[in-house]
């Protein structure tokens, strides 16, 4: 049967026909989905983890214990679970395991643009790239395979294109024959003490050997001979653009890219008169065929950063480009938080009350955002508590007070907790707000340990985030309602002036929240024109159902209205009005 | 080859159901027997931002995304949207655009205004224009939110897929109950 698949619905499919029983990961753009499909087949115990290396560890027990397990993250998931990862290449696997890497060129929802192939390299683990959704879900069966063929684990890689493209698939039928798991105790091979590891470590590299050689005759790396002047070696959503670009090119297409198949390359170069080697971000196929000895160009002519797409690669070549109409300067469309999101009155009063806020990895990173523009820094999954901590180990006493930590309730569990753990072991002055808004909401509404839901969406336990912080020794623990403005403003500046670590919790969820009773809307607000002034206090919380209607006379005046369509009757902007001109729809 | 690739964007606000429009397209190229590629960023934008989502079908189609001034149809769920994406579509191309305005934040809050005389911006630029009123036709066909639907049909009969086609894939993607008023949404945006 053939159907529309997402790369990210392939890979599902992929884990399901491969007789996958275990999916877990954490939730990060552009991987999301793929767990978000392997909980439609019944046979694949799916969940998420509180961050990327449980997740890795989690999917490594299920592999010793004998059963294939997937494992998804974002790129910058796998730095997260780099530790179990370089082990785990040692140990290899017993039920096979892989490990998908989504990477995103061009950072469409990322902080950074690292490129996860070197991890391959770096870790010792094989990594195979498809190029559209029919690879990734016969890419996924495959890896299973040579997983447990090879003993090691593969990693699949893919890239914001592949996950979020979609295209035709073929499906297939899920594996019948495989062994049950069962426990099997194997100490030399699992236990990597040193005089174990040191045994290990040779065999790994024999394996890249193995599969370097195999490799050259391995239907997914394929040879494509056109016009032999060009030859390009590609990979990924690459080899795409150089179909669309250079449609007569020959072409090597890797669909393993480490390790390279050594000899394929060689006996690919010596038919073309011209080497190219053409992908996204690192040089990471191109040095190694240049260490090879062989010539090629590369990084002389394709970008080093973002993605590519088949105009920058006509650049490259110096073809022409189509005419196009230029660009208007237009008004732009930033992403904004949500009418009635709870962050938003944190981030108005933090900004009154001129805080250094660090920042972290969520939908309430977009406070940087003018007009509330209260985050000063942002660096990685839970970074925002030590480096609160770092901050106040150099400023002033005076300025210490203005620094201000600021953490999802999902963030706070991936890696901040630990953060905390810190802050109050060393006793920094600096202040945390954890904004529970009771799910992981940037990447879509995904639960979390303390959401009291699985990703299978079965009631569970759930963290007390108030009380965890209680144990990690915080003595200065505070709730607050964040669509209080007066309470959230004061609250927050009285633990800022104090000289302890502090922790205040938000208590309100997320707008987007589906399940019944969790968020309710209230009455919608609107604006009497007669009581309105014009003073624009309401605009300053850049709520988007609130507009600003110019008197249309050329003047600076004009009056506030609010979308009754967009209106979660939060009543944030109620708060700010000096003149009751806003108030609820009786 | 590429002079068979049907090029399509669909391109407004997040949230305005652009990637289901996509779907049913994609899903009705299928049906009609084409290879069909489909790409669109997710994530960030579906806080309000730019929505840009590409349909590339025909014999064989390689890159997922449109090239850069190579889009045959530009589909507008929204005026300054459609204006912005203007570049990537061909001389002479296509322009089917929904009759709706969404202030961007910077309109909200009066540091900006909405641009002026999109529409006609547009048809200087394009004369194969087409300006819709989605959600007053979709009223007389049951429900003003069929909106994307009757612009679906419109854009439907420009392109190379039949009746039959866009029909069976309305009946996969869209659910039960909203399925006879989408139908006739549909064909009424054909009938245009």
């Amino acid at each position: 049967m053939k159907t529309i698949l997402s790369g990210n619905e392939a890979i599902a499919r992929g884990a399901y026909e491969a007789g996958c029983l275990v999916a877990c990961g954490y939730p990060g753009t552009p991987s999301t989905e793929i767990l978000e499909n392997t909980i439609k087949y019944n046979e694949i115990n799916s969940s998420w983890s509180p961050n990327e290396k449980v997740a890795l560890e989690v999917a490594i027990g299920a592999s010793f214990g004998g059963g294939r397990a997937l494992c998804t993250m974002k790129h910058v998931g796998v730095n997260v679970a780099a530790d179990p990862l370089f082990t785990l290449s040692y140990t290899g696997v017993r039920g096979g395991l892989v490990l998908v890497a989504a990477d995103d060129p061009e950072m469409h929802s990322s902080q950074n643009e690292q490129d996860s192939r070197n991890y391959a390299k770096f870790a010792k683990v094989p990594m195979l790239e498809p190029s559209d959704s029919q690879e990734c879900k016969e890419f996924t069966r495959l890896a299973f395979e040579l997983s447990e063929q090879y003993d090691a684990p593969v990693m699949l890689r893919s890239s914001t294109r592949i996950s979020h493209g979609k295209s035709i698939v073929e499906l297939g039928e899920r594996v019948a024959d495989l062994p049950l798991p069962k426990l099997e105790k194997n100490p030399a091979k699992l236990v990597m003490l040193p005089g174990n590891a040191r045994v290990r470590h040779p065999l790994v590299e024999q394996k890249l050997l193995d599969l370097s050689k195999a490799a050259v005759t391995m239907p997914l790396n394929r040879l494509e001979l056109r016009d032999s002047s060009i030859g390009i070696i590609t990979a990924g959503i690459c080899y795409q653009y150089v179909r669309e670009v250079l449609p007569n090119a020959s072409t090597l297409k890797l669909g393993m890219v480490h390790p390279l198949p050594h000899d394929l390359i060689r006996e690919f170069a010596a038919k073309v008169d011209k080497l190219y080697v053409i992908e996204e971000l690192d040089p990471f196929i191109e040095d190694q065929v240049k260490a090879m000895g062989i010539k090629a160009i590369g990084k002389e002519i394709i970008p080093l950063c973002g993605e590519l797409t088949p105009g920058r690669l006509r650049n490259s070549f110096g073809l022409p480009q189509p005419a196009v109409i230029p660009a208007d300067n237009l008004p732009g469309r930033p992403p904004n938080m949500c009418p009635g999101c709870p962050h938003r009155g944190v981030f108005f009063a933090l900004n009154q009350l001129k805080a250094y806020v660090t920042g972290d990895i969520g939908c309430y990173t977009l406070g940087f955002m003018p007009p509330l523009s209260a985050m000063d820094t942002c660096i990685c999954m839970g970074a925002s508590i030590g480096m609160a901590t770092g901050v106040a180990k150099v400023v002033s006493n005076e300025e210490k007070k203005k620094v201000v930590a600021v953490i999802g309730d999902s963030t706070f569990l991936h890696t901040g907790m630990n953060g905390l753990m810190d802050m109050v072991y060393n006793n920094s002055p600096a202040t945390v707000i954890i904004l529970d808004n009771s799910i992981t909401a940037m990447t879509g509404r995904q639960d979390n340990p303390a959401s009291g839901f699985t990703l299978m969406d079965d009631p569970t336990n759930a963290v007390n985030i108030p009380l965890l912080c209680k144990a990690l020794g915080a003595k200065h623990i505070r709730v607050i309602n964040p669509l209080d403005l007066e309470e959230t403003k004061r609250v927050i500046g009285e633990e800022m002036e104090r000289p302890e670590p502090s922790v205040i919790i938000t208590n309100k969820p997320c707008v987007l929240i589906k399940r019944e009773d969790v968020f309710n809307k209230g009455p919608v607000y609107t604006v009497d024109a007669d009581r309105c002034t014009g003073c624009r206090a309401c605009l300053k919380i850049g709520c988007p159902a609130i507009e600003w209607r110019p008197a249309g006379d050329g003047s600076k005046k004009g009056k506030a209205a609010i979308d009754p369509l967009l209106c979660t009757g939060c009543d944030v902007c109620r708060q700010l009005c000096k003149f009751d001109a806003i108030g609820s729809v009786k | 080859m590429s002079e068979q690739i049907k090029n399509i964007l669909l391109v407004g606000v997040g949230g305005q159901g652009i990637l289901l429009a996509s779907e049913i397209l994609s899903e009705a190229a299928m049906l009609a027997g084409f290879d069909v590629k489909k790409s669109e960023i997710h994530g960030m934008s579906q806080r309000g931002g730019s929505v840009v989502s590409h349909v590339r079908y025909g014999l064989e189609v390689f890159s997922p995304i449109v090239p850069e001034g190579e889009g045959d149809i530009l589909f507008g769920f929204e005026l300054l949207e459609t204006m912005r994406s203007l570049p990537l579509l061909k001389p002479g191309g296509t322009v089917v655009a929904n009759d709706l305005q969404i202030s961007p934040p910077s309109v909200l809050m009066g540091q900006e205004t909405y641009p002026e005389e999109l529409a006609e911006r547009i048809k200087v630029q394009f004369a194969d224009f087409m300006l819709v009123d989605g959600p007053k036709i979709a009223a007389a066909a049951g429900n003003a939110k069929a909106a994307n639907t009757v612009l679906l049909g419109v854009v439907s009969k420009r392109l190379n897929i039949s009746e039959t086609y866009w029909l069976k894939a309305l009946e996969k993607m869209v659910p039960v109950k909203a399925l006879e008023i989408n139908k006739r949404a549909f064909l009424l945006g054909r009938e245009l």
